[in-house]
């Protein structure tokens, strides 16, 4: 599962050598992020949010653990618990705003490097397995921050877990079951406080679990890299260790840093004022809005705003807003272009930078709007293009685009020099 | 067959989009949407800053006593504050036998238990109990206040958009209704019109009056906009009571890790210069 010039584990100390007889932990280490694992040369930042999403998952699970120490999911005293941690449990502060900016910078890697897979056509063959294994991971890491959410059992916890959950209810004959199994009653009360506390506990180990497998599959075809080209000899690889481990750990200092600026400077500006409100099901905020890395599936949702025959405007939006994430699962085949990477698809890439960013941008600005003029129609116009985008364009795309010549090798690309004459 | 079926979904959604968007734009433009009254006449948070402002910024602690002593003397008797504890003004500089004497003289007792009948009773606070309730609970507050309950104030400055100023504009921001508010937003009985508050009508009436409602200790004049200021202050310190030590860590953390950082990117460049090189090589 590796390239044959790979460099070969050699346990150096004689307990190395006993513990690679009996259990290689070593020798799997080195393999996938040691220096056997040889990474193309040629990688840009854009490769560095995998690992730096790793690095937050590990944060939140800490973080998280700790929690639920001293948190108490009980939706009498729940929001109690929370301002317990703060004010009384030692650096309870600390570790509740590292978990509550945490998760925003975990969303902001993964959707950074979900973007670099979409532009550089990571998720064409042979990697399909890799992609699939992330949209699953992204799934869970929704439902994960969602459940999440909800636990302070503040104003926007109660509000939005009842707007979240009420979404099943648009599915016909079953809807209503679903909803009151999901919340274990009519209303979210305690008994969806302690499913959802249960399940935000168990998810990101499912998450960890996936996550292994995602990176096991890359290993079978090795990273992608900005050209999309193969890998075709030595030259154009370096050993992940120290070459990449090096990368990955100075950037990890930067983002820690933005990260730490935003915990300890402006703790509550990605979160919402409403949540330090006591959860009050008699009392509705004015403006209901998920965190904002849900905005843009929640604009897609509020788009529809009219029937379609008998179907509810209500079920077209959540069939819409599920579409949309589930439209990723198709990706390797909806877009067939032979070429990976998008600096090599002229069309391609003006349709990714004006059309798709844009439009994703403009439905994350209308998701955290209140639902009125223009957003409604922003967000009407921003989620037909999401919808033509991954659905209409990319597949005609591959038939009609000519793409660019692609370098020979990844050395040529960098060096200038085809692969056989570089040293 | 994906892609197929992909178009086909794709146009179904696109198109219901577009329809919807043509629909929207129509009413858009034969019924254009009025803005709300309360939209029109409400007025943002006035520009005012607090010493606890900015990344170095730290509590002044003669401020936060003053504004307690607003606290305990104008909104003590309908607000609780729930969340902090009569231990915790020892952070606002007062002695042990001080916090000792603030909790045992509080306006409202803390509710007990008569240790001989086992009926319900109340007790003078220690230092570790909580500021008491002023009302029994919602009801009884409702009651007592034209059917409005009080909102607690331990977190109201986080609470709150716009924060600390927010509550400042809202008690200096009392004022007549303008002439051009239509009658259906006056403020009705038992309302005050504040454009501050979010529906421009507060059923809370004026707290902070005129000066000198409070006498300070320190000479400091006693201005409403002293006294709303000093007030809100000291909500900055109950709804996050660690905000100095947070900046303070966070300094500390920060050059830490662009130390750390420098090392790893100076190692980083080490480790790379042989590969980068040859690029060079190319690009000369």
């Amino acid at each position: 599962m590796s390239f044959p010039w790979a460099q070969q584990y050699k346990p150096t100390t004689e307990f190395g050598q006993w513990m690679d007889e009996k259990l290689p932990i070593g020798r799997l280490i080195y393999n996938s992020v040691g220096a056997g694992y040889p990474t193309p040369r040629n990688l840009n930042y854009m490769w560095n949010f995998g690992s730096l999403a790793g690095v937050f998952l590990v944060v939140q699970i800490v973080t998280g653990i700790i929690l639920a120490m001293h948190y108490a999911a009980n939706a009498a005293i729940a929001f109690d618990s929370v301002e317990h941690i703060m004010r009384d449990v030692n650096s309870g502060w600390m570790i509740r705003y590292a978990h509550a900016n945490g998760a925003s910078f975990f969303f902001i890697a993964i959707y950074l490097h979900i973007g670099r897979g979409l532009y550089y056509g990571s998720y064409k063959a042979p990697r399909e397995m890799i992609w699939l294994l992330g949209v699953v991971i992204y799934l869970l890491a929704m439902a994960t921050a969602f459940m999440g959410y909800v636990l302070p059992w503040g104003q926007m916890s109660f509000w939005g877990a009842k707007v979240i959950t009420g979404l099943f209810e648009a599915i016909p004959l079953v809807g209503k079951p679903i909803q009151e199994l999901l919340l274990g009653g009519f209303a979210p009360d305690n008994a969806a406080l302690n499913r959802f506390f249960s399940l935000h506990y168990l998810l990101p180990f499912v998450m960890a679990g996936v996550i292994i497998l995602h990176i096991w599959s890359l290993h079978i075809p090795g990273s992608n890299n900005p050209t999309g080209v193969n890998v075709k000899g030595p030259q154009d690889t370096v050993p992940f260790h120290p070459f990449y481990t090096a990368k990955d750990g100075w950037f990890l200092g930067l983002a820690l840093i933005f990260f730490t600026g935003m915990m300890f400077f402006m703790p509550n500006a990605l979160g919402h004022a409403d949540n330090y409100i006591p959860a009050n099901p008699l009392s509705t905020p004015a403006h209901i809005v998920p965190e904002w890395y849900f905005w843009p599936w929640y604009a897609i949702l509020r788009a529809f705003t009219f029937d379609f025959l008998f179907v509810p405007a209500k079920l077209l939006g959540v069939l819409a807003m599920f579409s949309a994430i589930l439209v990723w699962f198709f990706l390797p085949w909806l877009d067939k272009s032979p070429v990976r990477s998008g600096d090599y698809r002229p069309r391609f890439k003006k349709f990714f930078w004006f059309g798709l960013i844009p439009c994703i941008v403009i439905l994350g600005i209308c998701g955290g709007a209140p639902a009125e003029e223009p957003y409604v129609m922003l967000s009407q116009l921003a989620s037909a293009y999401y919808f033509a985008h991954f659905l209409i364009i990319l597949p005609l795309l591959s038939r009609i685009e000519k793409p660019e010549p692609l370098p020979n090798s990844i050395t040529e690309a960098v060096t200038g020099k085809p692969l056989e004459q570089a040293s | 067959m994906v892609r197929f079926f992909g178009i086909l979904i794709g146009l179904f959604f696109a198109g219901m989009l577009i329809y919807s968007f043509g629909r929207g734009a129509v009413e858009y433009v034969t019924n254009p949407p009025v803005k709300a009254v309360e939209y029109q006449f409400h007025e943002k948070p006035k520009d005012v800053s607090f010493a606890s402002d900015g990344p170095f910024g730290k509590f002044d602690n003669q401020q936060l006593q003053r504004g307690f002593q607003v606290y305990k003397e104008v909104c003590a008797a309908c607000h609780g504050l729930r969340l902090v504890a009569f231990r915790n003004l020892a952070e606002l500089g007062y002695n042990e036998d001080e916090v000792k004497a603030i909790a045992a003289n509080w306006i409202i007792e803390t509710p007990s238990v008569n240790p001989d009948t086992g009926e319900a009773s109340t007790r003078p606070s220690v230092p570790a109990d909580k500021f008491p309730k002023p009302f029994a609970n919602d009801v009884a507050a409702a009651a007592a206040n034209n059917n409005a309950i009080p909102p607690d104030l331990s977190l109201i400055t986080k609470a709150r958009n716009g924060g600390a100023p927010y509550v400042y504009s809202l008690l200096t921001g009392y004022s007549d209704p303008p002439s051009e508010l239509p009658e259906a937003n006056r403020p009705g009985a038992g309302l005050h019109y504040n454009p501050y508050f979010a529906n421009l009508n507060i059923a809370m009436a004026p707290p902070i009056t005129g000066d000198d409602q409070v006498t300070y200790s320190d000479g400091t004049k006693a201005t409403v906009s002293q006294m709303s200021q000093d007030v809100s202050a000291f909500l900055i310190w109950t709804a996050e009571p660690s905000l100095v030590q947070q900046k303070q860590t966070g300094w500390a953390v920060i050059a830490f890790l662009l130390i750390a950082t420098i090392l790893a990117f100076l190692s980083y460049k080490t480790i790379w210069a042989d590969v980068k090189a040859e690029k060079k090589k190319k690009d000369a």
